[in-house]
């Protein structure tokens, strides 16, 4: 097979902190590869070591055959980076965005104008086109960080977290942008802390942790090691939670796990909606009286729990305390 | 380097959209310039005298001088929010010149200064200050003035690399260059300090820079018969080429692995 990137035994240290401990990644040509990590696991270091932002400790790693080191030059020729933060200049147009960049990318200055005209139609800004980019949404921002990444026509793009911090609209709008770039050949490498974002673009995800690659596969590989929907039922007595465990075993396709408060029993649903009712019908049988009952799909923790047996997640609704 | 141009000519054309469309940022740099021109001109001018000349005449150059290093604060603060954003990260990631985004900055930032000598130089005629040594002399001064605003730029661009926070980098140059200013000859003739302290003072870039603009303008001089009293143009040449040629690999240096902090 074919592989746009390739990198082995990655590695970059900061002081006491190992970033990247060994990071081995193959994407095919033409595919989206999600590296899918919480915060602190390494992926923007990653992904700045293969954008030739950062020099690695140790390993290598090729874009396209070049080497990120030796030949960052030709590497820069064929990618394109939409880091962490969109990185426009706020005090210039979106099109003067794009058309310094496409300057910039040894277009010339008539293509560089014409290239700009059709990203902000394809990006869905052509009537922003000429406000100052610091104006913008932050979704409008995103998509012409995206639109300035993809300018020159790069063969390997890679996105940082391209969807955090956006509402649900602008998300699935850049899904779907994101999409149509890969149809057209593009080679992806995507970070991100939802499992769900990764389970949407991806061909293939990675999951990262403390510098590592701790699993890989399919979607569907790793959806089959998590499960698919969880049950999340919450009990009016907390003296229920045994039987409550006890009644949804039979429909449950893993052992319930009872919330350390006895409040909630979780469980994985065996057969989608489906396994709602059967569980519904099993609780009334069992004479338990319910609060809340809650379908939530697979999140990032659970991935880390059906791997490691470990919460690695704050939970993201439960602010620390100063 | 057709192509280094190009990309030279990109970033450079950024920084002057900047200017414009920074309306308080030209404020800020015109305004309290020409407050300097007049408080210093007027109020001291007529309480201070020199041996040989009008302290008021005298100086403007000095004025001029210090104005000019507002450029380090300026750059460097630019440079953070370059950073900061993200920015650095994307010019970094495509296969330009690593020159280029330092040249656009502190170009531009030059071209800033030449906005605030108009301006003072418009405040200045006002209150009766006069440049006395012909259009070419003026012009000579000015680039002058603008080599040394464009050096400070550069130092300004490498300190945005190496401090953490705007806080540091908008206080620290005044901490560092504020001592070589009072010791140097853009305020006072120097005709009342020691030998050695003299010495300094005449060496100093600083007093090179505003001599010069004195000599080339036909203002009254600082008192003294030392090489460096009486070379004040090649000596200030000479300092602005040695602090270039240090600062800009240094500064170029440190932008291909700069990373936000
Ligand atoms: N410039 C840096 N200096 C020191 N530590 C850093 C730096 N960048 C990242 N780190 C550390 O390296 C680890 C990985 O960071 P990062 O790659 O940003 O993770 P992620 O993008 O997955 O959130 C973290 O522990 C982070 O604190
Ligand atoms: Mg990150």
């Amino acid at each position: 097979m074919d592989y746009a990137i390739q990198a082995e035994g990655l590695r970059k240290r900061y002081g006491d902190t190992e970033a990247v401990a060994g990071v081995d990644l193959a994407v095919p040509t033409g595919t989206i590869t999600g590296v899918l990590g919480p915060n602190g696991a390494g992926k923007t270091t990653t992904v700045r070591m293969l954008a030739t932002l950062l020099r690695p400790d140790g390993g290598r790693a090729e874009i396209c055959g070049f080497d990120v080191v030796r030949q960052a030059r030709e590497v820069r020729h064929r990618i394109g980076l939409t880091g962490q933060y969109a990185a426009v200049d706020q005090k210039l147009t979106g099109r003067e965005n794009l058309q310094l960049i496409g300057v910039l990318q040894r277009l010339g200055r008539r293509n560089a104008k014409q290239r700009a005209a059709e990203l902000l139609e394809r990006f869905d800004l052509t009537e922003a086109a000429d406000r100052l980019s610091g104006t913008y949404s932050g979704g409008m921002r995103r998509r012409l960080d995206l639109a300035a990444s993809l300018i020159a026509d790069p063969a390997v793009l890679f996105l940082d977290e391209p969807t955090t911090g956006l509402d649900p609209v602008s998300r699935l709008d850049l899904w779907a942008m994101i999409r149509a770039e890969v149809d057209r050949g593009l080679t992806v490498l995507l970070t991100t802390q939802y499992l769900e974002e990764a389970d949407q673009l991806a061909d293939r995800i990675a999951v990262v942790d403390k510098g590592v690659v701790i699993a890989g596969g399919t979607p569907e590989e790793l959806k089959r090691q998590v499960g698919e929907e969880r049950l999340d039922v919450t009990l009016a007595h907390v003296t229920d939670g045994l039987a409550v465990a006890n009644a949804l075993s039979r429909v449950s396709s893993s052992e319930p796990t009872v919330s350390p408060d006895g409040r909630t029993v979780s469980l994985t649903l065996a057969g989608g909606v489906l396994g709602i009712s059967t569980a519904v019908s099993a609780l009334h049988d069992a004479g338990v009286e319910i609060v809340d009952l809650a379908v939530r799909r697979p999140t990032l923790d659970d991935v880390f729990i059906a791997l490691t047996g470990n919460r690695q997640v704050e939970p993201t609704l439960e602010k620390s305390p100063a | 380097m057709n192509e280094v141009l190009t990309d030279w000519r990109a970033l450079v054309g950024r920084h002057l959209l900047h200017l414009r469309r920074m309306p308080d940022k030209l404020i800020s740099a015109t305004v309290l310039p020409m407050v300097f021109v007049v408080l210093f001109g007027v109020l001291f001018g007529s309480a201070i005298s020199i041996p040989n000349g009008d302290y008021h005449e005298f100086i403007m150059a000095g004025i001029f001088t210090q104005v000019m290093i507002t450029a380090v604060p300026n750059t460097a603060i630019g440079m953070l929010e370059d950073l900061g954003n993200g920015l650095v990260d994307r010019f970094r990631s495509l296969p330009m010149s690593p020159s280029a985004v330092l040249v656009g900055r502190t170009v531009g930032d030059t071209a800033l200064r030449a906005i605030t000598c108009l301006a003072m130089t418009a405040v200045g005629y006002a209150i009766g200050w006069r440049l006395q040594g012909g259009i070419l002399g003026a012009l000579a001064g000015f680039g002058v003035l603008l080599l040394f605003g464009f050096t400070m730029a550069w130092l300004g661009a490498l300190l945005g690399m190496r401090v953490r926070s705007p806080e540091a980098a908008s206080s620290l140059p005044s901490v560092l260059l504020m001592p070589l200013m009072f010791l140097s000859s853009a305020y006072v003739p120097l005709g009342g300090l020691p030998a050695w302290l003299r010495a300094i003072a005449e060496w100093n870039p600083i007093s090179a820079v505003a001599g010069a603009c004195r000599a080339l303008w036909g203002n009254p001089a600082a008192a003294g018969d030392s090489f460096a009293a009486r070379n004040p143009i090649p000596l200030a040449l000479l300092w602005l080429a040695l602090i270039l040629l240090l600062v800009v690999p240094s500064a170029v240096r440190r932008y291909r692995t700069a990373v936000a902090a």
